[in-house]
């Protein structure tokens, strides 16, 4: 006969001493393992209400300013450094980590209409109703000495947007033309017209650095090649753009922030028709802003909130509110991709994660991957009823919800009259025109 | 073809590996014969331990399908795939085996007794086999807790004890001085329900009463869905409750119009309770239907004891009529049957798919019930009296059998599964782990509302709503958005989209739909063809090798 039991060893089970850490031995035998499927989609439920308990985006508000913030201005080299110019011509310099000015000079009369840092991080030019283009030393200025310009450009015309160049000193200006200049000299290299009066942004790719884009006044949005003496071509929509940002990892495509409440990704090389339409937003969009992964990308409204959107997404991922902000002018996504920027008309700054429920700080591995295996969960349940209702509930202010409520009444209406005289004509006379077309006008070379 | 893939990828590793040391040798020492990786590649899983972990059939991507729809079933399947062989792999080391029993060249391993068994083995496991000497209170329901730690007893006349068995520590031991009809461990072992003569108690492991449950009356048999905390009791009032012992709300009472229910079991693979009734009839039942989800006849005269294995395929059944019965329950059909002299009061499957039957005083073990035909039994033994409950000890060898004069606890090499997992149910557990599991599960509770005969519906396509929305869709915009927009061939300059060339592009692309159904059609032809091509000329070749008489003559 022979025969052999079952028989465990206690001492390969339980742990030698209380100072270690309980063994747990696993067996990954499906059968050990009943209601997989189920048992997961509990986990994710779990998961998912957590997110929207734990979702407190709102970090802290940067006040200082005596005027609207008009724009900001990323430090290329120091994520903890937000650049902001505000209306009465007054240019901060803020510290994120500590919630503090650290800096204060007033660089124009008027607005302050544009900022950029140059790519070394050791300085910055910003814009103004004043017709000047102004270079700054990004140190401070020691104690007693006042606060000059490095250097200072008089234009012939009033400056309403700039950008620099990725690695070389040449910046790029926009107002009723845009002009490239050189650092070192005091009037253009090149400047481009293309028969409109005015433009309002003016953005370099950061990837093809010789390519600009621009918004224009005639509806139009702008693209050019340095290197060429003409610009290359542009879109015509049926309405005015605001401003416009390139997606920092695929060379090709921009999203353009529209006065229609919409936002469009274009692809560079066919402007027929847009990419994607993002729709969410109840009021003009003021800028627009990717993250530095190139997946998202950040919305400022003259609703009264930022929103954040795939870039590939139709509609929204998040909305931020409070009760106090008002139209936000301008917003930027921070560089390490976890914060963002928004800065309003109320005069303040205000600081937000860029995942509402994502904790801060250093995370412990074990922490780590219980968030990453509950995010993968979410991921996979995502489009069960119960769990995309979780998800998606948003509280909105009541005077969106309501406006929200009337664009969706009278766009259905609009569509439900289109269907009926197309029910009513002769088959094929009245094509079917797609969201995305509906907005281009036309494409010039 | 996954096989071929996997060659190729470690040929290719081979290719590599020879190249690199081949430069730093060189350059180190010429003409030094070179040292090559003996098993290169990665180490060969056995296709039966991959299988093991399959959860599903590849997903074929649609001809048609998005490129993004496309590179995520591609993505997907790549993770299950990686996720299967790493769960292969490390099935490979876990550290335990299985036990077994072997007889001598002819001895057969039922004539083997338990004393010899218990002699054979060491002390450890031979302490296992115990008998309680329990005769005022007999006889008794057994119930092993979910590690198997704990056994908990019961008898008859109001006796109910729980011990740590493997310690043989009592932790309590009550009288409830009235009838006990049936005793079951809660989901962990801090309590315990008992049914009653009138109602469904629940008590601590210290005996101490925490529930008189008054909406729970004759209760007869109990059964408990660890996953979904719900303790489901079958009365002689021909009902069947749920009660949710995590919020202590009756979740479902159904009343099952069968008159009295005392044959009740439940599929651990779906939480579907099942109900042997004295027509013969087995029924299935879960918390979301007033009626049954499936009527089986299963023997002629009454249905005695019926038990569905871990895998959720297989149900075995004993009957008045004798016999005992395996069925694939999850095609609802009858495999085997077999023909019991005395019949079998109680039936009890264990991890390994162990059937153990008592019949009258006799404790019978079969093995592998459900693929041979079996003729006698793996094991055998009797007990002093008649055997009222049966229960397999979980992660061990062990048949616990209460029965008139007490508890026998019989030894049943490779009954148990010998590796458990220590976060699911773990018979080592501290103090602390067992608060901690104890929080995870019940955060991780599954509603009674997701009871259903296939456990994986949630997670698969809901084809019929989509279709719905779709239609709905349809008709909200007045045309369908995902219908395949009609062929519009492209102008060429230099005469080439002349009339007749644009209607011969149209042509070709035309039949392309139908193209693939042809092919498809052609090629499945081509195999029966060659099928059938196969067996006639195997039909052929037996025809020649049998030898006629004149074939002698041959050369």
């Amino acid at each position: 006969m022979k025969v052999k039991v079952l028989s465990r060893n206690p001492d390969d089970y339980v742990r030698e001493t209380k100072l270690d850490i309980q063994r747990v031995p696993r067996n990954y035998d499906p059968t050990l393992h009943p209601f997989e499927v189920t048992r997961e989609y509990t986990r994710a439920l779990n998961a998912t209400k957590l997110e929207r308990v734990f979702a407190k985006p709102f970090l802290a508000s940067l006040d200082g300013h005596r005027d609207g913030v008009n724009c900001m201005a990323k430090h290329t080299k120091s994520l903890s450094t937000l650049l902001s110019g505000s209306c009465d011509g007054e240019v901060k310099v803020w510290n994120l980590t500590k919630h503090e000015c650290v800096r204060t000079l007033q660089a124009h009369e008027g607005f302050v209409r544009g900022m950029v840092v140059r790519y070394c991080g050791a300085s910055f030019f910003t814009v103004g109703d004043d017709k000047t283009i102004k270079q700054w030393k990004m140190e401070a200025m020691g104690y007693g000495e006042e606060e000059v310009p490095l250097n200072t450009i008089l234009g012939k015309t009033v400056f309403t947007g700039l950008d620099h160049h990725q690695k070389d000193g040449v910046f790029a200006t926009c107002g009723q033309q845009v002009d490239i200049w050189d650092e070192q000299r005091s009037s253009p290299i090149r400047s481009f017209t293309w028969g409109v009066d005015s433009f309002s942004c003016v953005r370099f790719n950061p990837v093809e650095t010789e390519l600009l884009g621009s918004c224009a006044s005639d509806r139009s949005i702008v693209l050019y090649d340095m290197r060429e003496s003409m610009p290359l071509k542009k879109v015509i929509m049926t309405m005015r753009s605001n401003t416009l940002c390139w997606n920092p990892m695929e060379a090709y495509y921009f999203t353009c922030s529209n006065e229609d409440y919409n936002l469009y990704t274009y692809d560079m090389r066919y402007l027929q028709r847009p990419v994607t339409v993002h729709m969410d937003h109840v009021s003009a969009v003021l800028d627009v802003d990717y993250s530095p992964t190139g997946k998202e990308f950040v919305s400022a409204s003259f609703d009264k909130t930022v929103r954040i959107f795939l870039k590939d997404g139709g509609h929204s991922r998040e909305v931020y509110h409070t009760k106090r902000m008002q139209h936000v002018i301008c917003v930027k996504w921070s560089a390490d991709s976890k914060y963002i920027m928004s800065g309003s008309d109320e005069m303040n700054i205000r600081l937000w994660k860029a995942n509402a429920a994502e904790k801060l700080g250093v995370l412990a591995p074990r922490e780590r991957q219980a968030a990453n295996y509950s995010q993968k969960l979410k991921e996979k349940f995502q489009h069960h009823p119960q769990i995309r209702r979780i998800a998606r509930h948003r509280h909105l202010p009541k005077n969106i919800y309501h406006q929200t409520k009337e664009l969706r009444i009278m766009k259905e209406a609009r569509s439900r009259k289109e269907r009926n005289v197309r029910k009513h004509s002769k088959p094929g006379t009245i094509p079917v025109v797609s969201e995305k077309e509906k907005h281009v006008v036309t494409v010039v070379q | 073809n996954k096989g071929d893939k996997d060659g190729e990828r470690s040929e290719e590793a081979l290719q590599h590996k020879e190249q690199k040391p081949q430069k730093t040798r060189k350059r180190t020492r010429e003409g030094d014969e070179i040292k090559l990786d003996p098993f290169p590649g990665p180490a060969p899983i056995p296709e039966d331990r991959v299988q093991k972990f399959k959860r599903k059939e590849k997903t074929k991507t649609p001809h048609h399908a998005h490129y993004k729809l496309r590179d995520m079933i591609v993505r997907s399947e790549e993770a299950s795939e990686m996720a299967q062989k790493q769960a292969a792999r490390f099935d490979i080391l876990l550290p335990e085996d299985a036990g077994f029993l072997e007889g001598d060249e002819d001895e057969d391993t039922c004539t083997i007794s338990q004393e010899d068994i218990a002699l054979d083995v060491d002390i450890t496991s031979g302490a296992k086999y115990f008998n309680l000497k329990l005769s005022q209170f007999g006889p008794y329901r057994v119930d092993y807790s979910k590690t198997g730690r704990h056994l908990l007893l019961g008898g008859r006349r109001g006796h109910v004890a729980c011990i740590d068995w493997q310690s043989k520590q009592l932790m309590c031991e009550i009288n409830v001085m009235e009838s006990v009809n049936d005793v079951k461990w809660l989901h962990s072992e801090a309590m315990y329900a008992v049914a009653q003569k009138k109602w469904l108690h629940i008590y601590d492991s210290n005996g101490i009463e925490l529930h008189c449950i008054r909406k729970f009356n004759d209760v007869l048999r109990m059964q408990f869905l660890p996953y979904h905390f719900l303790l489901a009791t079958a009365s002689a009032t021909s009902f069947l409750q749920y009660l949710d012992v995590s919020v202590g709300k009756e979740v479902a009472a159904i009343c099952t119009k069968t008159g009295r229910l005392d044959v009740m079991c439940q599929n651990p693979y779906n939480a579907i309770i099942h109900l042997g009734h004295p027509n013969g009839t087995v029924t299935l039942w879960s918390p979301n239907q007033k009626e049954a989800l499936v009527k089986m006849l299963c023997h002629q005269g009454g249905v005695r004891s019926v038990t569905v294995d871990k895998t959720g395929t297989y149900m075995v059944t004993s009957g008045m009529d004798k016999k005992l019965k395996v069925y694939d329950i999850r095609a609802f059909k009858p495999l085997k049957s077999y023909f019991l002299p005395a019949g079998a009061s109680c039936l009890s499957l264990s991890q390994r798919g162990l059937l153990s039957a008592a019949t009258g005083d006799v404790v019978q073990v079969y093995r592998d019930v459900w693929n041979t035909p079996v003729s006698k039994p793996y094991m055998a033994h009797r007990v002093r009296g008649t055997v009222w409950g049966l229960h397999f000890c979980p992660f061990e060898d062990v048949l616990g059998v209460g029965h008139g004069e007490g508890f026998t606890s019989m030894l049943v090499p490779g009954a148990g599964e010998p590796n458990f997992d220590g976060l699911d149910a773990n018979p080592y557990r501290s103090a602390k782990q067992r608060q901690e599991w104890e929080v995870k599960a019940l955060l991780e509770k599954i509603q009674p509302e997701l009871i259903s005969l296939d456990p994986s519906e949630l997670g698969q396509v809901d084809q019929a709503t989509f279709e719905q929305r779709h239609q709905d869709r349809v008709q909200a915009l007045g045309f369908d958005p995902l219908a395949r927009q009609k062929f519009v061939p492209k102008f060429k300059k230099k005469g080439r989209s002349s009339a007749g060339g644009v209607e011969r592009r149209k042509k070709q692309v035309a039949h392309e739909d139908q193209r693939e159904i042809i092919r498809k059609t052609v090629e499945d032809k081509m195999k029966m063809d060659k099928e059938r091509k196969e067996r006639e000329e195997k039909k052929k070749a037996m025809l020649t090798s049998q030898r006629s008489a004149l074939d002698r003559f041959k050369i």
